[in-house]
């Protein structure tokens, strides 16, 4: 018998495993056999990719204890990368089923590059600095992939940043195709993501990130997190353990841009802007910032309701709500004064009870 | 040769000389007390013994090995290890994972391997519980192995720390005022368990205490620091009857 004792975690691991098995099953008979409204299959996979993107977070946000405003920057390089690639390779690799991995491994592994570049200098400093770089980067990748240009002719590729040396090269007219426009952004993806797909993609992500929380790597970043002085006093290199965290989180992010961009007719940078990178941190504050799973439920109920509740008009206020709850809850936990304060009450109560001894 | 050898440290925080011209040397396997009324400096020579603070002058040896100009990381590797006065624990971390992060050096397999629980995972893992869960038995603690550590009360706390710090396998513990806050029959029993530790692990324990008891009743020889330098050094009985070290004191009360 003993043999089938699990470890706390691990059984806890399993009930994720079997609540996604169960909603994969359950949504998709409901979509096979049942009458599933056109609106309702339109959200599914929109509600994957946010799932995934505020998981993915949460290994930053919630495990790290770091804060990142720039999860909708990693997504839209795992976009543009993902559909670039499939409309380019369409002809070349028929098969989707090959495609299609291969694109979203593209575009995670592009993401957590650009995640650990942005990491080598941040992560060194203790503070957020994190946030004010990710707002910074997640802009920037914005405005950036507005204003890419790419084509091929029969002379080549030709690529740019900026309108104005496309306008002065000299196309080919007759082979000439058009990639990315610019702020029309890229056109004709091919439509691989399903949401039996997105759940595969989810239930890996779920499966990689849970079993790295158990493991050694996974409690350097956690015990970077809840004392960092400590932490290096036990032999964790705190950065290493952040920029693990942080270039995983790139990563499955830039794998759900990818899913998102493979559902989509065009694909705009101008979709990837800060309200997004907020909206998923939302997902994840409201998650408890702890358990994938809470995170991975706060984000089916919070994205869904307000769709499904789109008839009373609330959605006006959705914002508004959402800022001030992040604002106050980023506050109390976040405040370096107020983590001051607690560690100076607790130190008195150290000192006060000590002075009872002799001598 | 000594252990842990200090030769005229110091320390500087802009006007104050917070420490000066300390000299410890501390022999393998010794229990050795430092000591101090409040502000003495103490936490401070802790501080720069694990590479928090960097000294302003003056070196540190381990075993040989200079110490001066390394990070606590690199300081914990070559084998010291520490509690905080003012209790440091991961606390939303259960009490076995406060002390597996302690085993994180010993433990080698990759992060490839750790994503999909194959390979040297399982079986260093099973290792690394089986080596916490003994170690939290030395502490009285492997029944709450499953508590989050902030959960855990003050006493137990304490506890927690010296196990997580036994965990990275040092040659060398420093203890911070390990019985700050417990009452005299936990305070015993530490002693019993700081005792146990030496005797059983061959360690070498530098320790800060308030408490007179447990500095008599453990440490074999003391430094006693006032105002950043030393007082008096020596074995514990002659040093704690010399009257220089008791006007200290009696100065402090006031
Ligand atoms: N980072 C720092 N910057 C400035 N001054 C400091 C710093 N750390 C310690 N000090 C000062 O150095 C002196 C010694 O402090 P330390 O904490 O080492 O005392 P201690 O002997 O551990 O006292 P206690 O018994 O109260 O713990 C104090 O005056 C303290 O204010
Ligand atoms: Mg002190």
């Amino acid at each position: 018998m003993k043999k089938f004792t699990l470890s706390k975690p691990a059984k806890d691991r399993y009930i994720t495993y079997g609540m996604l098995a169960v909603i994969a099953l359950v949504v998709q008979l409901y979509i096979t056999y049942g009458d599933a409204s056109r609106s309702f299959k339109g959200l599914l996979v929109p509600t994957c990719v946010y799932i995934l993107a505020a998981i993915a977070l949460n290994l930053v946000v919630g495990i790290s204890g770091e804060l990142s405003l720039g999860q909708a920057g990693f997504m839209c390089i795992g976009a543009y990368v993902g559909s670039t690639f499939s409309v380019m390779t369409e002809e070349l690799i028929a098969s989707s089923a090959l495609r299609f991995p291969l694109a979203l491994l593209l575009g995670g592994m592009v993401a957590a590059v650009f995640g650990f570049l942005i990491g080598i200098p941040v992560l060194r400093l203790r503070g957020d600095y994190l946030a004010i770089v990710t707002l910074a980067f997640g802009e920037i990748i914005k405005s950036v992939f507005n204003n890419i240009y790419l084509s091929t002719d029969k002379n080549g590729l030709f690529f740019s940043i900026g309108v104005e040396s496309k306008a002065n090269h000299e196309f080919d007219a007759a082979t000439q195709v058009d990639y990315i426009k610019g702020a029309m952004g890229i056109s004709g993806t091919p439509r691989d993501s399903t949401f039996l797909i997105c759940m595969v993609v989810i239930f890996i992500a779920m499966f990689v990130m849970l079993n790295f929380i158990d493991s050694k790597q996974g409690r350097a970043v956690m015990a970077s997190r809840d004392n960092r002085i400590a932490a290096e006093a036990m032999g964790v290199n705190v950065t290493r353990a952040k920029m693990t965290a942080f270039v995983m989180s790139a990563f499955f992010a830039g794998v759900a841009g990818v899913l998102y961009s493979h559902n989509l007719n065009t694909l705009q940078a101008s979709t990837f802007n800060y309200n997004l990178s907020i909206q998923i941190l939302v997902f994840v504050v409201l998650g408890g910032m702890t358990k994938m799973r809470s995170v991975m439920i706060a984000t089916i109920i919070l994205y869904v309701l307000p769709e499904a509740l789109r008839g009373f008009n609330l959605s006006n206020y959705r914002m508004l709500i959402y800022a001030i709850a992040l604002i106050a809850m980023m506050l109390i936990n976040n405040s370096a004064a107020i983590k001051r304060v607690r560690e100076f009450l607790r130190a008195k109560f150290a000192r006060n009870k000590n002075v009872g001894g002799e001598v | 040769m000594a252990i842990l050898e200090t030769n005229d440290l110091s320390i500087q925080f802009g006007g104050l000389k917070a420490v000066s011209h300390l000299d410890l040397k501390i022999e393998k396997g010794e229990l050795y007390g430092l000591i101090g009324p409040n502000g003495a400096g103490k936490t401070t020579v802790f501080n720069m013994l694990t590479g928090v603070y960097q000294p302003t002058g003056g070196t540190i040896y381990l075993d040989g090995v200079c110490l001066n100009g390394k990070n606590p990381v690199e300081i914990n590797k070559l084998g010291i290890a520490r509690t905080f006065q003012n209790i440091r624990l991961f606390g939303k971390m259960s009490v076995l994972d406060n002390v597996r992060v302690g085993f994180g050096n010993s433990i080698k397999y990759s992060l490839l391997e750790s994503f999909f629980h194959v390979g040297r995972y399982r079986k260093n893992e099973k290792v690394v519980t089986e080596k916490a869960i003994e170690l939290l038995k030395v502490f009285d603690l492997d029944g709450e192995k499953d508590t989050l550590a902030s959960n855990l009360p003050y006493g137990k706390q304490r506890k927690l720390e010296i196990a997580r710090a036994m965990a990275t396998n040092p040659k060398l513990l420093l203890l911070d005022e390990p019985a700050a806050g417990m009452n005299p029959n936990e305070t015993a029993e530490l002693m019993n368990t700081i005792r146990f530790v030496r005797d059983n692990f061959d360690m070498t324990i530098l320790l800060i205490e308030h408490d007179m008891k447990l500095v008599g009743g453990i440490c074999e020889k003391l430094t006693v620091l006032n105002f950043g330098t030393e007082l008096a050094k020596g074995n514990t009985a002659e040093v704690l009857h010399d009257p220089r070290v008791i006007t200290a004191y009696i100065g402090e009360d006031e």
